[in-house]
C-alpha cells in the first residue's frame, strides 16, 4: 500500500533564512505521526507546509502519490477538502458561535436537514467534552475550550486526515488524556491519518505510532521512529535528551 | 477516501433505526449506511421514552459521523437516573469507544444561553445598557482628565516616541487627505454661491462666503469628519488589538497606567494636530474656492482682497478653538472604544466602528453646541 504522505527532500525556508532541509519521511494510513522538537525548531513551520499555507523551497510532498506541490489551484482544493486542520490557538471563527462554527462547514459540504447538522454539532463538541456549549462564542471561553473546539471543528467533516498542531499544550491533565483517548479513537474508527504537532511528551508516548524530531542545531532531520524506541535507542544525543526531559540519556545501544 | 467506520455488509440502503420492544427490554436495530450527505434517517417505532436496552447491527452498512451523532442525540433525549451507565450491548466496540468518550463529560445545560426575552425585558435591558454607556463615557473622560492632571504635575509616564509617532500619524500623514476635501470643498462652496449670487450682481461675495464658511464652520466640521473616519477608528483599532491580545493587562502588572500609556499620548497628538489641521484646510479650501472664482471671473487679486476683508481675527479664531475639542472628543472616542473592546477580532471591528459613529455624532453636537453659544455672545 503506497504511503498516506510522502516527503521528499524538503527545506522550508523563510527568504535566505533556511529553517529545515532535506526532510524525507513518510506517514502511513491510519498512523499517528508525531513531530516532535524544541519550541522554535520550525514544526508548526511543517505543518503549515503539509496543508498548503506555506510553499516549500525545494522538495515535494505526495498525498496518495499525488504531488501536492505542483498543483494547481482547483486540484489543491480537492486535496485540501481531505483535510481537517486544528490550528495551535483554536482559530475559531470569532464572530460565530461554537455551534455555528462546525455547523458553517458542514451545511457547505452538503445539504442536511436542520436536526442532522445539530445533531453532528452536538455529538462532535461531545466528542471534546464542550457539549452543550453551541450557543457561547469563542471569547467567551478559556484557552484550553478554544483548542477543544478547534479539534472538534477540524473534525467536523470526518476527515482522511487530521492535522493538530499543539492540541494538549495548555491543557489540565485530565483532559489532555482524554484529548489523547480522542486521537485514538478516532484513528481507530474512523480510519483517519493523524499528524501531531508537539512537545508533550506524555502525549508523544501515549499516541505515536512514529514521531519525526526536527534538530533545530543542524536544521535537519534528527530522528524518525517510535518515540519510545527513540528515547532509548536513537543514535542521536539530543533525541534521547528531548525524550528523557533532559535526564541524563541512556546511551544508544 | 470514505469514512468507513465499521465495515458491516454494504447493503446501500437507506439508514435505518427500527425499536422494538423485546423481553421488556428496547432493542435499536440499526441499519443502511449512514453517511453525511446521503438519505435522511428512517425511523420505526419508537423508543418508549427509553434509551435503548440492546443494539442490533446485523444490517447495518458502512457509517461515518451521522450514526454516532444520532446515537447521541437519542442518548441525550432520554438521559438515565444518575449512577447509571447506559448500555452498548450489540454496538461494535469503535462506536461503543466514541460514544462513551461522547458521554464522558455531562451536557452543560446553563451553557445555553439564547432564551426567549420579552419586549419590556428587552426595553429594560437597553435602558440599563445606555445608562452604563452614559456612565462609562463620563468615567472615561474622569480619567482622561486625571491622566491629564497627573502630565501637568509631570507624573505621567509614557513613551515620548510614542508621542511623535501619533503627532506624525494624525499631522504630516493626514495632509493629503485634508488637502484633497478641503480644495473640493472650497470649489463646491464657491459654485454654489456663485450660482446663487450671480442672480443679484453679487458674485464678487463668493469671496466672503468661502472664506467665512471654511473658517467658522467647514474647515473644522470636514476635518473632524476625515480625522474621526481616519485616526480615531485606527485608535480603536490599535488599543482594541491590544486588548484582545492582553497587552494592555500586560502593561498593567508591569506597573504601568494604560491610560497614561496609552490614552495620553493620543489625545496630546490630536489636541495639537487638530488646530494646525483646521488652519491648513481653511487656507486649501480658500484656495479652492478663489480657483473657482477665477473661472467664473473675479480676479484672484479682488478675490484675495475680499477674503483678507471678510476673515478677522474673531472669525478666524472660531474654527481653531473648536478644533481642541472636537479633537479631544475624536481622541477619547477612538481610544474608549479600543479600551472597552472584547478580546476577539469581532469585537475590534464593532470597536472600530462604534468609534466612528461616536466621533462623528460628538462633533455634530459639539459643533450645535458652539453654533448657539457664538450665537448668543453675538460672535
Amino acid at each position: 500500500m503506497p504511503a498516506k504522505i510522502s516527503v521528499h527532500k524538503l527545506t522550508m525556508a523563510y527568504g535566505p533564512v533556511v529553517i529545515m532541509r532535506d526532510l524525507d519521511f513518510e506517514v502511513n494510513e491510519r498512523e499517528i505521526f508525531v513531530i516532535m522538537g524544541g519550541s522554535g525548531c520550525g514544526k508548526s513551520t511543517l505543518l503549515r507546509h503539509l496543508v498548503g499555507l506555506m510553499e516549500p523551497s525545494e522538495g515535494c510532498i505526495f498525498y496518495d502519490s499525488n504531488n501536492f506541490t505542483a498543483t494547481t489551484i482547483e486540484e489543491r482544493a480537492r486535496f485540501i477538502r481531505r483535510f481537517g486542520v486544528m490550528y495551535q490557538w483554536g482559530a475559531l471563527w470569532s464572530s460565530l458561535t461554537l455551534g455555528e462554527n462546525i455547523s458553517m462547514l458542514i451545511e457547505e459540504a452538503g445539504q442536511q436537514s436542520p436536526k442532522t447538522v445539530r445533531d453532528l454539532v452536538a455529538y462532535k463538541l461531545s466528542l471534546v467534552g464542550l457539549a452543550g456549549y453551541e450557543d457561547y462564542y469563542p471569547a467567551q471561553l478559556s484557552g484550553g475550550m478554544k483548542k477543544r473546539a478547534g479539534i472538534a471543528r477540524a473534525m467536523a467533516l470526518d476527515p482522511d486526515i487530521l492535522f493538530l498542531d499543539e492540541p494538549s499544550g495548555g491543557l489540565d491533565p485530565l483532559s489532555a488524556k482524554r484529548l489523547d483517548d480522542l486521537i485514538l479513537h478516532l484513528r481507530d474508527s474512523q480510519g483517519c491519518t493523524i499528524i501531531i504537532v508537539t512537545h508533550e511528551l506524555a502525549s508523544i508516548f501515549g499516541v505515536a505510532d512514529t514521531a519525526l524530531f526536527l534538530d533545530p542545531v543542524t536544521h535537519t532531520q534528527g530522528a524518525l521512529g517510535n518515540p519510545k524506541h527513540l528515547r532509548d535507542h536513537s543514535e542521536n544525543p539530543a533525541v534521547r535528551l528531548f525524550l528523557n526531559r533532559g535526564l541524563t540519556p541512556i546511551p544508544a545501544s | 477516501m470514505p469514512n468507513t467506520i465499521h465495515d458491516g455488509a454494504k447493503n446501500n440502503s437507506p439508514p435505518c433505526a427500527s425499536w422494538r420492544l423485546e423481553d421488556q427490554s428496547v432493542l435499536l436495530e440499526l441499519s443502511g449506511d449512514w453517511h453525511r450527505g446521503g438519505p435522511d434517517v428512517t425511523t420505526i417505532g419508537n423508543s418508549s421514552g427509553r434509551s435503548a436496552d440492546r443494539y442490533d447491527v446485523q444490517k447495518l452498512g458502512a457509517f461515518d459521523s451521522m450514526l454516532p451523532a444520532f446515537l447521541l442525540a437519542h442518548l441525550r433525549a432520554h438521559p438515565l437516573p444518575s449512577g447509571t451507565t447506559p448500555s452498548f450491548e450489540g454496538l461494535p466496540l469503535n462506536l461503543c469507544g466514541l460514544l462513551k468518550l461522547a458521554l464522558a463529560v455531562p451536557e452543560e445545560i446553563g451553557a445555553q444561553i439564547t432564551k426567549p426575552v420579552s419586549r419590556a425585558a428587552r426595553l429594560g435591558k437597553l435602558s440599563l445598557k445606555a445608562w452604563k454607556s452614559t456612565l462609562d463615557v463620563i468615567e472615561f473622560v474622569g480619567q482622561c482628565s486625571m491622566s491629564m492632571g497627573r502630565l501637568i504635575c509631570g507624573r505621567a509616564r509614557f513613551r515620548k516616541q510614542d508621542l511623535w509617532l501619533s503627532v506624525q500619524e494624525c499631522g504630516i500623514e493626514a495632509l493629503p487627505i485634508v488637502t484633497l476635501i478641503s480644495f473640493l470643498i472650497g470649489m463646491i462652496l464657491a459654485f454654489v454661491g456663485n450660482a446663487q449670487l450671480t442672480n443679484f450682481g453679487a458674485n464678487l461675495l463668493v469671496a466672503d462666503l468661502v472664506a467665512i464658511a471654511m473658517v467658522r464652520e467647514m474647515g473644522v466640521v470636514m476635518t473632524a469628519i476625515i480625522m474621526s473616519g481616519r485616526t480615531g477608528a485606527a485608535f480603536a483599532a490599535h488599543i482594541g488589538s491590544m486588548n484582545a491580545n492582553e497587552e494592555i493587562d500586560a502593561l498593567r502588572t508591569s506597573g504601568f497606567n494604560p491610560f497614561d500609556y496609552l490614552v495620553l499620548p493620543r489625545l496630546l497628538a490630536l489636541v495639537i494636530m487638530m488646530p494646525m489641521l483646521t488652519i491648513y484646510s481653511n487656507v486649501v479650501g480658500i484656495l479652492g474656492g478663489m480657483m473657482v472664482g477665477s473661472m467664473v471671473g473675479i480676479p484672484t487679486v479682488l478675490f484675495w482682497n475680499e477674503t483678507l476683508l471678510s476673515v478677522n481675527l474673531t472669525n478666524a479664531s472660531l474654527g481653531v478653538i473648536k478644533s481642541v475639542f472636537f479633537g479631544a472628543a475624536i481622541a477619547v472616542s477612538g481610544c474608549m472604544q479600543g479600551m472597552r473592546a472584547g478580546r476577539s477580532s469581532a469585537a475590534v471591528g464593532q470597536a472600530t466602528t462604534h468609534a466612528i459613529v461616536a466621533a462623528i455624532t460628538w462633533v455634530v453636537v459639539l459643533d450645535s453646541a458652539f453654533a448657539a453659544i457664538f450665537t448668543l455672545l453675538n460672535i
